[in-house]
């Protein structure tokens, strides 16, 4: 065991039951999915694969995750109650399964998502104590913890790109815990996805969000707080 | 340089040659490996403990069944009976316990300690600890984070995760986690409290996960009422000083050990054990027909 565990990982999280990978997990990927949306999606389709698929409704999972995209924490008790409330935030949900997705963790979950007009896409794991990983973010890969803070940059692939978004994150007195960068074809947009250990200054993300190249700068500050 | 705790032995020396007391190195590895505030810390145990009572409370007093049809109010059951069988006390330690443990089956809120499948341990320990001896609520959280330190090299040793060790691991860990509390917040001395600890690691070890639908409610509830006796049993042995002879260092180990060499299907996959039974079985089809 690499990274030592917190006294709270053991009285703790506290969550709404029964399982911290079927409801905390689950509610912390819906939760991401509003905080990068910024609001409650229209619409909402949602795709259980694998083992999720044949216990996502023994464990509550459908509830959580409609809890996590009203925004709501893993401890929130509403949680039980979600679908009622997303009615009433005229928040329109589906539930899909695939079963036997080989290349898919076994607790894997997407989120195809609609607000204003446009679309998000969202793939991520549960891997259990409520941990998560965001695996794919509008068809970029990633591996997103969603527990740092999180900066996601999509740009023109120019170069030397990596090295001067680094910089002037660094600049800012800013530790980079993770980055990687995404690109769907050679040429075209590629996608940066940075965690880092503390949050950014204000400045420095209008500073990137002015740059021609850089199209968009979405900025979560930690997930939980 | 903060205690890691990797090693029973490690924290009793250390809290020897200092002299402090045991909770102390726990407040300290937070503060050095997270950054926390001592304030932070006590805060949040404060927290804790007062949702677990809150699911205590909702327990006993909300209905309690789940989608599946398996929880149905035993914890309320239990509280209410005239048919008392050892003591008033053993009952409401019994309710209590499965009162907190149904409110995690229900999508009640819970404090996972150290995992929700046992999140019924810690609660029906501390608040009946409580009662019983008239503890302040400090004790009690230095109880918890004694706890913590107990939890933290199990989990670094061996495991605490259903999927990984089996039971044991679970509601195994959560039990010894409660038995070492319980000797510390009545004044047991460091060997005893470590004592406790090895006892009830000895009466837990083995225990397989075979959760039957796969959903954490059978036989999840009553292994947590069991652990908590057990807890108990082991604290009155370790604090009249009845010595477990095997170090708990070596039956962390042992352990892991188990759990290590544990078939896959007694790990929380729902395929051996009470969860492949014909009656298992045949509710898992009706669980999870509704696909
Ligand atoms: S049987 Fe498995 S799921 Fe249930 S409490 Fe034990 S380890 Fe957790």
């Amino acid at each position: 065991m690499s990274e030592r565990s917190s006294i709270f990982d053991m009285i703790g999280p506290i969550m709404i039951g029964p399982s911290s990978s079927h409801t905390a997990g689950v509610v912390r990927i819906g939760r991401f999915a509003h905080k990068l949306l910024g609001k409650v999606p229209d619409k909402a389709v949602i795709t259980f694969y694998n083992s999720f698929a044949s216990t996502y409704q023994g464990h509550g999972s459908d509830l959580a995750i409609i809890g996590g995209l009203l925004g709501m924490k893993p401890d929130d008790i509403r949680i039980k109650t979600a679908p009622v409330i997303a009615k009433k935030a005229k928040l329109i949900f589906e539930y899909k399964t695939v079963n036997n997705a080989g290349d898919k963790h076994p607790n894997t979950i997407k989120l195809q998502l609609t607000s204003d007009q446009k679309t998000l896409e969202i793939v991520a794991e549960s891997l259990g104590g409520g941990v998560i990983k965001i695996v794919e973010i509008d068809g970029f890969e990633c591996s997103l913890s969603a527990q740092t803070f999180t900066l996601i940059i999509k740009a023109e692939d120019i170069k030397g790109s990596i090295a001067f978004i680094a910089e002037v994150i660094a600049h800012d007195d800013c530790n980079i815990a993770t980055m990687g960068v995404s690109r769907k074809s050679k040429k075209g947009e590629g996608c940066h996805f940075i965690e880092m250990d503390s949050a950014i200054n204000p400045i420095t993300l209008m500073y990137l969000q002015n740059l021609r190249w850089i199209s968009s700068v979405i900025y979560l500050s930690d997930m939980d707080l | 340089m903060a205690l890691l705790f990797d090693s029973f032995q490690a924290w009793k020396i250390h809290c020897e040659s200092n002299n402090i007391a045991l909770y102390v190195p726990v407040l300290e590895y937070e503060i050095a490996l997270k950054g926390r505030t001592e304030a932070e810390i006590w805060k949040g145990m404060e927290t804790a403990y007062t949702v677990m009572k809150e699911a205590i409370h909702t327990g006993l007093t909300q209905d309690m069944t789940s989608r599946s049809g398996m929880v149905k109010n035993t914890g309320k059951k239990v509280h209410q009976t005239t048919k008392v069988v050892l003591s008033k006390e053993f009952q409401t330690l019994i309710a209590t316990t499965i009162a907190a443990k149904e409110v995690n089956s229900c999508m009640g809120r819970i404090v996972a300690a150290p995992t929700a499948g046992a999140s019924g341990i810690l609660p029906g320990i501390l608040a009946n600890l409580q009662n019983i001896h008239q503890l302040s609520d400090q004790k009690i959280l230095e109880g918890l984070l004694v706890a913590a330190g107990i939890g933290l090299i199990i989990q670094h040793k061996a495991s605490i995760s259903g999927s990984i060790g089996g039971c044991q691991a679970e509601t195994g860990s959560a039990a010894a986690m409660g038995s070492g509390a319980i000797v510390y917040c009545l004044g047991g001395n460091i060997t005893q409290v470590f004592n406790a600890v090895a006892i009830t690691i000895q009466c837990t070890l083995g225990l397989v996960c075979d959760p039957v639908a796969g959903l954490v409610e059978v036989p999840c509830i009553v292994r947590n009422a069991s652990a908590v006796a057990i807890a108990f049993s082991s604290a009155q042995i370790a604090i009249a000083d009845g010595d477990p002879v095997i170090p708990v260092d070596e039956c962390v180990v042992a352990m892991g050990e188990i759990g290590e060499n544990m078939e896959s299907k007694y790990k929380e996959t729902a395929l051996g054990g009470l969860a492949a039974t014909p009656t298992a079985q045949e509710i898992s089809q009706k669980v999870h027909h509704k696909n």
